[in-house]
């Protein structure tokens, strides 16, 4: 069995709001809310790094988790900014939490590699202990502001997200995940070594509006779970009004799912994370009902996890 | 009422304006459909003509207008068969 222990995150300081990138990419802060419902992001500072990041979200998460950072048996990091090809930046937060010799992985599967962090983290857990899945992404740097490039560049934050899974102990059970992939439309969303991200937005939203409520309907139905029995979504927050979407198709009314994007935008794999976190904090009273994790992105990766409070 | 007619007229509902474009204009980059509504037009496709859209064919090329949904439709009509 694997449980959820704790969640954490951090966010860097610099706030950059919808005038400013209006400026920076010839159109209006108005468009730029209406079409994706973000009224700010942040963007890391010049000293900062992916792994940087990832580290200060590692240690919120372990203090959460009355943990120690030599009481982590495997480190799994999600990321799809990394400044290199390789290594990834795993073992530089293994190191930065001293404990080099422990098993540092790098996932790079950009906004759905969180979530599968997580569904594979309940599998290793029996194996390993406490498996720390950490999801850390400067995606202010791999997009460009531009006129030309406006729709993805009014979208993407930076900042890092964690959680704890554990093989003893936690507030949740992790009960059942759902993963899936399909590289025909991998041109669809897509970062090549020096380009700019590049994202077939409508080719996305067409796939992303289809594919998670399915997952999520799938992995509750297959657990014999009512849509309505669900405490609370937390999804990727790629855009506002996908949320919306994804809350219609399941007939589960919007406040069940829990929104963040609007101060943080799209932190690509960190997203799900940062808005785990946040939950919890506002919520620290053990959950009275399932909870459901879900995700989209480049690959294209999606999937849903399953998480019922622990008995 | 042929396909075209049925399809113009989904098409309008989901923009909420009549359609003041050629069959066989782009109706992306003409603004009469976003990302969003074109997610729901496809749903909205499959429940007119009883038809099944699967995922390999969600590309926005295929539904760029009136013509290509057109002819996306005949076609799938044929494969239901």
């Amino acid at each position: 069995m694997a449980y959820l222990r704790a969640f954490g995150a951090y966010l860097p300081d610099r706030i950059v709001d919808n005038q400013e990138l209006a400026a920076a990419t010839g159109t209006d802060a108005g468009w730029i809310l209406r079409s994706t419902g973000i009224v700010e992001r942040r963007f890391a500072g010049p000293e900062e790094s992916v792994a940087s990041l990832g580290i200060r979200a590692a240690k919120n998460c372990l203090e959460s988790a009355g943990l120690l950072a030599r009481d982590i048996g495997l480190l799994l990091t999600a990321s799809s900014s990394a400044e290199h090809r390789f290594p990834g930046p795993a073992s530089a937060i293994g190191a930065s939490l001293g404990i080099n010799g422990v098993p540092a992985i790098d996932l790079p599967i950009a906004s759905a590699g969180s979530l599968f962090g997580m569904a594979l983290a309940a599998h290793l857990a029996p194996a390993y202990g406490n498996v720390l899945v950490v999801a850390s992404e400067v995606m202010s740097r791999v997009v460009e502001r531009h006129p030309a490039h406006r729709d993805t560049a009014i979208l993407f934050g930076d900042g890092a997200g964690a959680c704890l899974v554990s093989s003893q102990t936690g507030f949740a059970e992790i009960r059942d995940a759902l993963l899936a992939s399909d590289g025909d439309f991998a041109e669809a969303l897509r970062l090549y070594l020096d380009a700019p991200l590049y994202m077939d937005g409508r080719t996305i939203i067409m796939h992303a509006a289809r594919k998670i409520p399915r997952a999520i309907s799938e992995l509750l139905e297959r657990n014999r779970i009512p849509t309505a029995a669900v405490e609370v979504f937390l999804m990727h927050q790629a855009n506002l009004n996908l949320i919306a979407r994804v809350a219609q198709a399941l007939a589960v009314p919007e406040d069940r799912f829990y929104c963040n994007i609007q101060r943080y935008g799209n932190t690509s794999s960190a997203s799900l994370l940062i808005a785990a976190a946040e939950w919890r904090r506002q919520r620290p009273s053990p959950p009275a009902g399932p909870l459901v994790f879900a995700a989209f992105g480049a690959g294209l990766h999606w999937g849903a996890l399953l998480a019922a409070p622990a008995i | 009422m042929t396909n075209q007619t049925k399809i113009t007229e989904i098409v309008e509902k989901l923009s909420g304006k009549p359609l003041s474009i050629a069959p066989d204009e782009s109706l992306f980059e003409s603004g009469v459909l976003d990302s969003f509504a074109l997610t729901d037009m496809v749903g909205a496709l499959e429940k007119e003509f009883s038809i099944r859209i699967p995922d390999a064919d969600l590309t926005p090329r295929k539904f760029d207008s009136i013509v290509r949904i057109e002819a996306y439709v005949a076609h799938a009509l044929v494969r239901a068969v």
